[in-house]
């Protein structure tokens, strides 16, 4: 067994697709007998929302995430669509709903968690979550926006949930 | 014979892990508990996860793209 016991976490991203790894590794981390941290900053302050259904996944810009149909025919589900569309068609309207869209499908198809689900397995399970509070002023926040159990800090707040932690990672 | 069973077919990383830390916390020490899993990545992270929490992974088997873990409760 290891020795060390805390684990702390910093979540800077807000796309759907980036709001996983975040809770993946918190939850499962308290699962693995760690106390863990997350603390909220910039955009990953997206991941505290009540509302968590805007997030998205923009395939603008992301040259490395496969594309592949959750749905069809074998032959179709098999071809990867992402290198093969020019990025410049990523920009027309409505393309982040769609990719949002296909993305869940694909994740439920692999019984893949829900974001919501996990979040809320990360608060049964104790994990502490810390948003920052610059960022939540920067962005014109109101405190009500974010779910219950969140404190509101700052960076030096952090570093003491660091004290001790052997696990300190960057998202 | 196991005292609890846990059927996590269907499920993906890491909700496994996840669901058998929540059946252990319910049990008591030294009872037996039967997983069921689908995912294959959960072969791997089982062990991790014993190794890791100190329960006592007592067998791993697997029968038609099911694995079956039996985990002692520490």
């Amino acid at each position: 067994m290891s020795e060390s016991k805390k684990m702390t976490i910093i979540a800077t991203k807000g796309t759907f697709d980036w709001a996983f790894p975040p809770f993946i590794i918190a939850s499962t981390g308290v699962a693995m007998d760690k106390e863990v941290t997350i603390f909220f900053t910039f955009y990953g302050l997206n991941l505290l929302l009540k509302d968590t259904s805007k997030l998205r996944v923009s395939p603008m810009g992301n040259p490395a995430m496969p594309m592949k149909m959750p749905m069809g025919p074998k032959w179709l589900q098999k071809i990867d669509f992402g290198p093969k569309i020019p990025n410049i068609l990523w920009s027309l309207p409505f393309t982040e709903h769609l990719a949002t869209y296909l993305m869940k499908k694909t994740m439920k198809k692999n019984g893949v968690a829900t974001l919501n689900e996990l979040r809320s397995m990360c608060q049964e399970f104790d994990v502490k979550f810390i948003a920052c509070e610059m960022t939540v002023d920067l962005f014109g926040y109101s405190k009500d926006d974010f779910i219950d159990g969140v404190e509101f800090a700052g960076a030096a707040t952090y570093f003491d949930e660091c004290d001790g932690s052997n696990h300190n990672l960057y998202m | 014979m196991a005292d609890e069973t846990l059927d996590a077919s269907g499920l993906n990383c890491p909700l496994p892990i996840l669901k058998t830390k929540k059946a252990l916390s319910k049990m008591d020490s030294g009872k037996i508990l039967d997983v069921i899993s689908t995912d294959a990545g959960s072969v791997k992270d089982i062990e991790a996860f014993c190794n890791q929490t100190g329960n006592k992974l007592v067998s791993t088997a697997e029968e038609g793209g099911k694995y079956i873990f039996t985990i002692e409760k520490a």
